[in-house]
């Protein structure tokens, strides 16, 4: 029997997505031993009304640290809190998000535990003594077989691998009190700036639009836009030619230097396909390529696409979407 | 800042050009380097400008570049020299471990007792592609740190960073000294001149046996993963519109 520990990501008083995939991916790891899962939500004041969410996802028990410093994500007084219910749980391995938060909190963590961390997991299992997890290398062209010996062994999920399961547990919510005052913290979040409101982000959207130099202009991303909107659960990306010209902020770039989204259905609207580009996209599910020249490398990875003028053949695509979408 | 003497570090790292196939080593758990180009880190390359932007503004200071690994580390050490960094230092080990917790165990030795006031690092590097080894490095130290950092201003013993999250973003401030990581977007890094290029041979560059712990995480097994079988072209403009949707409604089911 072994305990599995999962954060439960929040920001802005909001649970993530990576929350659910995180107690998802735990709770497959714990019924591997008859374990339980706890799971970990820190945040302000009225966080803990998300613990039901967490029981609903295979929790059995919510740990829930509440208090007026964790209003804005507190990367010291949170590795402080995480790090010693991981010490005095017992936990065979503790389950994280390869997000901003996930990437900035588990490596302090690991570190103050002095045990290992492997981020960008795919896959994670037991095995005997060891957790073993996939772990894909050199921008998804290598895939590593990786084995963790420290206890716990502490993962951090790519986003979107484990999508998020109902599998009703207790969920009993135990209140964690906070180690020494929060608000001492050294390092402060003054603000949190959030995209647009109810905007889809792209580690989170099962469909991603995105656009490169092939629509020539920054005012042309509309096209690309309305595609998106059409879908209505859609966001838009970018390559990196485009936000180092500022069509689109940086945030937006997916690619070996931006972000790596696995979306159900990615659609390349002008974008050549360069290996830097490639990397941050092959695993998505579904690739539809529009582009004008029939030799770009995108066509390689696409599953479909349509050779032609961009200018052309997406509104005449969004119009279908629309059309096909009629009534959802 | 005026003239206000800053020391840097930059923790740089050698890794290999993606734009190749690659191939497995007879061990099965490593890559076979032969033929494979080397270079900065990209991520590495925007925290050196980083750190020569602030040297610059303070007026008077130090930028160490230090780098583990095997002694072809070296060159990229002095690539950074060439960017304008005044010494490197070389902790020398056979192979870059695979294990985060290693590296940055090693690299803290080193700074610990380095009087840094500020600490480098770029948000991840492609090929291990485990981003761990700066906040890593900061837990161990006790310092402040920041990830992922796409615009900073440093003052009066203070900084202020913006850190990209997804689809947001967050203003934190912390004071220094602190470990920061580096994402795109901050800066441009310069390219090296030929003068210092020349100047970079003469600089001092230390080496040092790494101190490395025993690795908690190992690669039992590599393996190239298939590619995407090709897909097939539709048809041409807009005419393969109603195609594609009815592929997508009934072939692919995302629609």
């Amino acid at each position: 029997m072994a305990n599995i520990f999962a954060f439960a990501e929040a920001r802005g008083g909001e649970l993530r997505k990576v929350a659910l995939e995180n107690v998802t991916a735990a709770r497959k790891l714990a019924d591997a031993t008859g374990g339980e899962v706890h799971a970990l939500l820190v945040g302000g004041p009225g966080i803990a009304s998300k613990a039901e969410q967490l029981g609903q996802h295979g929790a059995d028990v919510v740990l829930v640290c509440e208090h007026d410093g964790f209003t804005q994500y507190n990367p010291e007084a949170t590795t402080a809190v995480a790090a010693e219910r991981m010490q005095s749980g017992g936990y065979r391995a503790a389950v994280f998000s390869t997000s901003a938060q996930g990437r900035d909190l588990a490596p302090r963590i690991a570190a103050r535990l002095g045990v290992g961390l492997v981020t960008d997991v795919t896959a994670v299992e037991l095995n005997g003594d060891k957790v073993v997890v996939k772990h894909p290398m050199n921008i998804g062209k290598v895939m590593a077989t990786v084995s963790m010996s420290g206890t716990p062994a502490l993962v951090a999920l790519r986003p979107n691998t484990y999508a998020p399961a109902q599998n009703a547990k207790a969920g009993r919510v135990e209140n964690v009190a906070p180690i020494g005052d929060p608000s001492t913290a050294r390092v402060v979040v003054k603000e949190l700036i959030q995209g647009g409101k109810g905007k889809l982000d792209l580690a989170e959207a099962p469909v991603i639009v995105a656009g490169g130099r092939g629509l020539k202009a920054a005012e042309n991303f509309k096209l690309v836009e309305e595609l998106a909107d059409a879908f209505g659960n859609a966001a838009v990306g970018a390559t990196r030619a485009v936000t180092d010209d500022g069509w689109r902020p940086h945030s937006d770039q997916i690619g070996q230097t931006g972000r790596l989204v696995s979306p159900e259905l990615y659609i390349a609207v002008g974008i050549s396909g360069a290996v830097q580009h490639l990397a941050g996209m092959r695993t998505s599910k579904t690739i539809v390529a529009i582009n004008k020249d029939k030799d770009a490398p995108i066509f390689k990875v696409a599953d479909y696409g349509i050779v032609g003028d961009v200018f052309e053949i997406v509104p005449a695509l969004t119009a279908a979407v629309r059309e096909a979408r009629k009534g959802h | 800042m005026g003239a206000q003497r800053v020391k840097i570090a930059v923790c740089i790292k050698r890794v290999p050009d993606m734009d190749v196939r690659f191939k497995i080593a007879g061990d099965g758990a490593s890559l076979d380097e032969t033929g494979v180009k080397f270079d900065l880190n990209d991520f590495d390359a925007w925290a050196v400008e980083a750190a020569l932007q602030i040297k610059d503004k303070a007026g008077q200071g130090e930028v160490v570049a230090i780098s583990l690994g095997p002694t072809q580390v070296q060159e990229t050490i002095r690539k950074a020299l060439s960017m304008g960094a005044d010494r490197g230092v070389h902790l020398q080990a056979d192979r870059i471990p695979f294990d985060g917790f290693s590296i940055a165990s090693a690299l803290a030795t080193e700074l610990k007792d380095g009087g840094y006031d500020l600490i480098f690092f770029g948000k991840l590097s492609p090929d291990s592609s485990n981003g761990v080894t700066g906040p890593m490095v900061a837990e161990i130290l006790g310092l402040p740190c920041v990830t992922a950092i796409s615009k900073l201003d440093i003052s009066d013993g203070r900084g202020t960073a913006k850190r990209e999250l997804e689809g947001a973003q967050e203003i934190v401030e912390f004071p220094l000294p602190a470990v920061l990581t580096i994402d795109e977007g901050l800066n441009t890094a310069r390219y090296p001149s030929l003068k210092g290029i020349m100047a970079a041979k003469k600089k001092p560059l230390e080496i040092k046996p790494a101190t490395l712990n025993t690795p908690q995480v190992t690669i039992e097994k590599l393996e190239l993963p298939q590619d995407r079988a090709a897909g097939r072209i539709v048809g041409e403009g807009s005419a393969a519109v109603p195609e594609l949707i009815r592929l997508l409604q009934t072939e692919a089911k995302v629609l």
